[in-house]
């Protein structure tokens, strides 16, 4: 027992790996929000007319809205003027090769392990790497070039594809869909814009690291992802940020467009600073993240490994809106300390035939409440829907909580829904049979952990399972009391 | 009393307790008043729910509380009125009667012995059973953050108490008779009811609305339940009522350690229906099991809340809900699960299946797991779906028409909960009302 203590110490008091600071001089817009700050934000980026209009229409839709209070989380009040609600690297450069970056940059990059030298030459992934919300560079952009894929930074798309993302931002994720959607239409500063036209399947996993970096900053990301008629595509979005005391907002929007028989692949992997273990500090997440199955025999699979972040909450969606098309969500929530998580999924079925599935294991320790939200809905016309839910919930010590909130809706006789969850902790028979063959209870419990999450690790790009269990065994080695 | 005005049923609820509190003279002093006072006050607080709060998204009362309701009506109903409504084959049987909520001890009968089963009216034994009724009348149903508690607190008086004393068991089943006199007039009814099942006693109960006459009724019952240490109750509740009778019931049971209660809940017709049930598991190896089944055709609502609050450790509490929706009927579940940080060793499971049977009927439901112990086994599953397409296949496959495979199909999948019901007559009774079902739909 007194070597279980030990080891639950020393994980609680672990501190985070990747707690460094790039000094990189920035150019910031000053705190607070009006509307100055998004014309400064939307001159910064030389955009057209209609993208201040939209975003001065978000705003007002904001100004009107009032913050969420229904979910499962505790946090203080956001200042919302107390925010830098864009902060560039000084000078934008204009890259061609990985030698022209900020060798700083190129060390964060290092210590993170996704070294981009690394990464163009061996693994064959494109990152477009977002530092404080500015892109500083594509790799690979040539060569997706060559086949039609745009895959570039909402700025860039904004300036080269205007017509494509007039045409498809804010389709998925109305500006007033919710509180911090509206936020995020206002001021988002930068993001991924990704397009693949019909019938490509783009060759490699397209990949974004995202870093916030200036103390005080939020950063407010927009992600489109538009998949054409008979495309794929699989979109990697990873996130370390460094350790900061005061909490900093994090809202950001992602959407994603599945056209006919066209197929996205989403993951994430989201180890932002989670404050530290009195619960001081870290960042709030407020994400809304929204997939539509635009065509018939689409399919939208989002992947999720959520380790980081104070407050956590989003829910990646699917609307079935094409026949026979298929939703899914795969999610491994891990909460220490005083983490609070409430996540979870909509599986919105509209057409016929359309299926869906959710896979969610949220692991809870220390002080922390990790709550699986999620809701199945079946609308009168979605003949033949088909969805099965697995929520489970694992409990280490007792001071932590699980939850699970799941709305099921059924309008339409045919559809077919199973949800099933279990709580439980780690199995003691397990641990003494791991124990008695010679493995230490350390190892022993993240090994456990890992075969518990394994059928949402397994859905992980080779490149990310291999970090998500590495965060895994960082978050909850021997967490066992 | 007069007949609620359409528009502001609230209000001249407000306005019938001040004509209520005049009618009391000298009793306004006793301390059963000051709780009336204090819900008064929680429900003005409160208001009636609307779809935007949580536990009502999906119950609209308001389509129930248009409707002009005529609340504390007495009514001349006699004992041949009502007899029609008595469980048949129980001529044993404690007959406990309520009429437009009031409890009627000159209808009512008691077989038990004195010694073994008190029947008083609730709030004189707030006087001679002080020490059984005040610390828990009004103190396990929340007023404070329940409307219709509330409402229901407010309008308290003639109640009924019942309790069984310590070690004794009431060999006979007790079942209490909720009669709405809806013959002339829409009628709001407010039974309430408290059982004390003492020390290592034994009871079952039945509980059973019904409304004579064609016009609407509105039902806000409350029903507080103590089950105090290896005492042992098992509730049943059958609700077979009018297409226009709508029906709020709260029970709130409270368990000590080593107790056992089993409810069994039997929807089959009505208006909207919305059961709540919450046990709380106070103390340590206690048994909870709580079963349902809603067969519903037409345009009936039924919606079935329910809460395990597990407060000490190991104890187990097990739920299972079945439904069978057609017609344009609507069925909703809500189970709570609630682990505390002290109920350690702790055993939940919760299950809620679905048959959907026609195009407009729907299904919302929502399991739910609120854990903040470690070292628990909790589980819950939801399904919703059609009839087994192979299991019909199979029966039709042997010769046997499709319209009697789905029946066979539909009583097997119902008669899992109905099989659990121990009383044997009340068994029996269910089991024809669900072959009666059966043989009209198909």
């Amino acid at each position: 027992m007194s070597k279980e203590t030990d080891i639950l110490e020393e994980h609680i008091n672990s501190d985070y790996k990747y707690g460094f600071e790039t000094k990189i001089e920035t150019e910031s817009a000053p705190k607070g929000l009006d509307e100055n700050t998004i014309r400064f934000i939307s001159a910064k980026k030389n955009e057209p007319e209609w993208m201040l209009e939209w975003r001065l229409a978000a705003f007002a839709q904001w100004k009107t809205m009032t913050e969420p209070n229904w979910q499962n989380v505790d946090f203080p009040k956001i200042d919302y003027q107390d925010i830098i609600y864009y902060a560039a690297p000084k000078k934008k450069p204009k890259l061609n090769n990985l030698d022209e970056v900020d060798p700083e940059l190129l060390k964060t990059f290092e210590k993170l392990g996704i070294s981009l030298e690394e990464q163009k030459r061996l693994t064959g992934v494109a990152v477009d790497a977002v530092v404080d919300s500015v892109s500083i560079t594509t790799t690979f952009k040539e060569k997706l070039g060559e086949l039609g894929i745009i895959f570039c930074s909402m700025s860039d798309a904004l300036q080269e594809h205007p017509e494509l993302v007039r045409k498809y931002l804010g389709k998925v994720v109305p500006t007033n869909d919710n509180y911090f959607a509206a936020l995020n239409s206002a001021v988002f500063s930068d993001g991924s814009f990704c397009y693949i036209p019909k019938g490509v399947r783009c060759p490699m996993e397209l990949s974004t690291y995202f870093r916030i970096n200036t103390a005080g900053t939020g950063q407010f990301e927009r992600t489109l992802i538009i998949a054409d008629e008979s495309s794929y595509v699989s979109y990697l979005e990873g996130c370390t940020a460094p350790m900061r005391d005061e909490n900093q907002l994090h809202a950001a929007v992602v959407e994603l467009i599945a056209m006919d028989n066209a197929e996205i692949k989403y993951s994430t992997v989201q180890n932002w600073y989670p404050g530290d273990k009195n619960g001081k500090g870290g960042i709030y997440n407020f994400v809304t993240k929204r997939g539509i199955c635009d065509g018939v025999n689409s399919k939208i699979s989002w992947t999720q490994v959520e380790t980081g972040s104070a407050v956590t909450w989003k829910y990646p969606s699917c609307i079935l809106k094409g026949d026979n098309s298929i939703g899914e969500f795969y999610s491994v929530a891990v909460t220490n300390n005083y983490q609070q998580a409430d996540t979870g999924t909509k599986m919105i079925h509209i057409g016929k035939n359309t299926k869906s599935r959710i896979v969610s294991k949220g692991i809870s320790a220390g002080h922390s409440q990790n709550s699986y939200r999620g809701q199945v809905k079946v609308m009168k016309r979605a003949h033949n829907a088909r969805n099965y839910s697995q929520c489970d919930s694992l409990l280490m010590g007792d001071l932590c909580g699980a939850h699970t909130f799941p709305y099921i809706e059924a309008d339409n006789p045919t559809a077919v829904i199973e949800h099933e969850a279990t709580t439980s902790k780690i199995g003691e028979d397990q641990l003494f049979y791991c124990t008695q063959r010679g493995i230490d209870p350390e190892a022993a419990v993240a090994l456990i952990v890992n075969g518990y999450a394994k059928e949402v690790l397994k859905q992980l790009p080779m490149e990310f399972a291999v970090e998500a269990q590495k965060l895994l065994a960082i978050s909850l080695e021997g967490s066992v009391g | 009393m007069s007949t609620i005005d359409k528009l502001n049923l609230k209000s001249t609820l407000l306005e019938q307790f001040k004509t209520f509190e005049n009618t009391l003279n000298g009793k306004s002093q006793k301390p059963i008043h000051k709780i009336r006072q204090q819900a008064i006050q929680s429900f003005d607080g409160l208001g009636f729910p609307t779809t935007k709060h949580e536990e009502w998204k999906y119950t609209n009362l308001g389509k129930v509380l248009k409707e002009a309701y005529a609340f504390g009506q007495t009514s001349p109903l006699q004992k041949a009125d009502i007899e029609q409504f008595f469980l048949p084959n129980m001529p044993k049987a404690n007959n406990i009667v309520f009429v437009n909520g009031v409890y009627q001890p000159a209808l009512s009968q008691i077989v038990s012995s004195e010694d073994v089963l008190v029947v008083k009216n609730l709030e004189e034994a707030y006087d001679t059973h002080t020490a059984l009724v005040e610390p828990h009348f009004a103190q396990l149903a929340n007023s404070e953050e329940e409307a219709l508690i509330a409402l229901n607190t407010a309008f308290v008086q003639d109640g009924v108490f019942i309790h069984v004393p310590a070690n004794k068991v009431v060999e006979e089943p007790t079942v209490l008779y909720f009669i709405n006199d809806a013959r002339n007039e829409n009628v709001g009814v407010q039974p309430r009811s408290l059982i004390v099942i003492e020390k290592g006693a034994q009871a079952t109960f039945v509980d059973k609305t019904d409304t004579i006459g064609g016009q609407a009724s509105f039902s806000n019952a409350v029903m507080e339940v103590v089950v105090e240490p290896n005492a042992r109750m098992t509730h049943y509740k059958v609700q077979n009522d009018q297409p226009n009778a709508s029906y709020v019931g709260t029970t709130q049971v409270k368990q000590a350690s080593d107790s056992y209660y089993a409810n069994t809940t039997i929807s089959l017709n009505g208006g909207v229906i919305r059961n709540n049930l919450n046990i709380a598991l106070d103390g340590s190896n206690v048994e909870s099991n709580m079963f349902g089944l809603y067969m519903l055709t037409g345009n009936t609502h039924v919606d079935n809340h329910s809460v395990a609050d597990h407060l000490k450790p190991h104890s187990l509490s097990n739920e299972l809900y079945k439904g069978v929706l057609d017609g344009k009927s609507t069925g909703v579940f809500n189970g709570k699960i609630f682990v505390r940080q002290d109920a350690q060793k702790t055993n939940a499971y919760q299950q809620n299946r679905n048959i959907l049977l026609s195009d407009n009927s729907s299904i919302n439901t929502k399991p739910q797991l609120e854990i903040w112990a470690d070292d628990v086994k909790c589980s819950h599953g939801a399904t919703t779906g059609n009839l087994d397409e192979e299991a019909l296949f199979y029966l039709r496959s042997r010769g046997i028409a499709t319209n009697e495979a789905r029946a066979l199909l539909i009583h097997a999948f119902g008669n899992e909960i109905v099989d659990k019901i121990e009383l044997e007559p009340l068994r029996i009774y269910l089991e024809n009302l669900v072959m009666e079902r059966l043989e009209v739909q198909f």
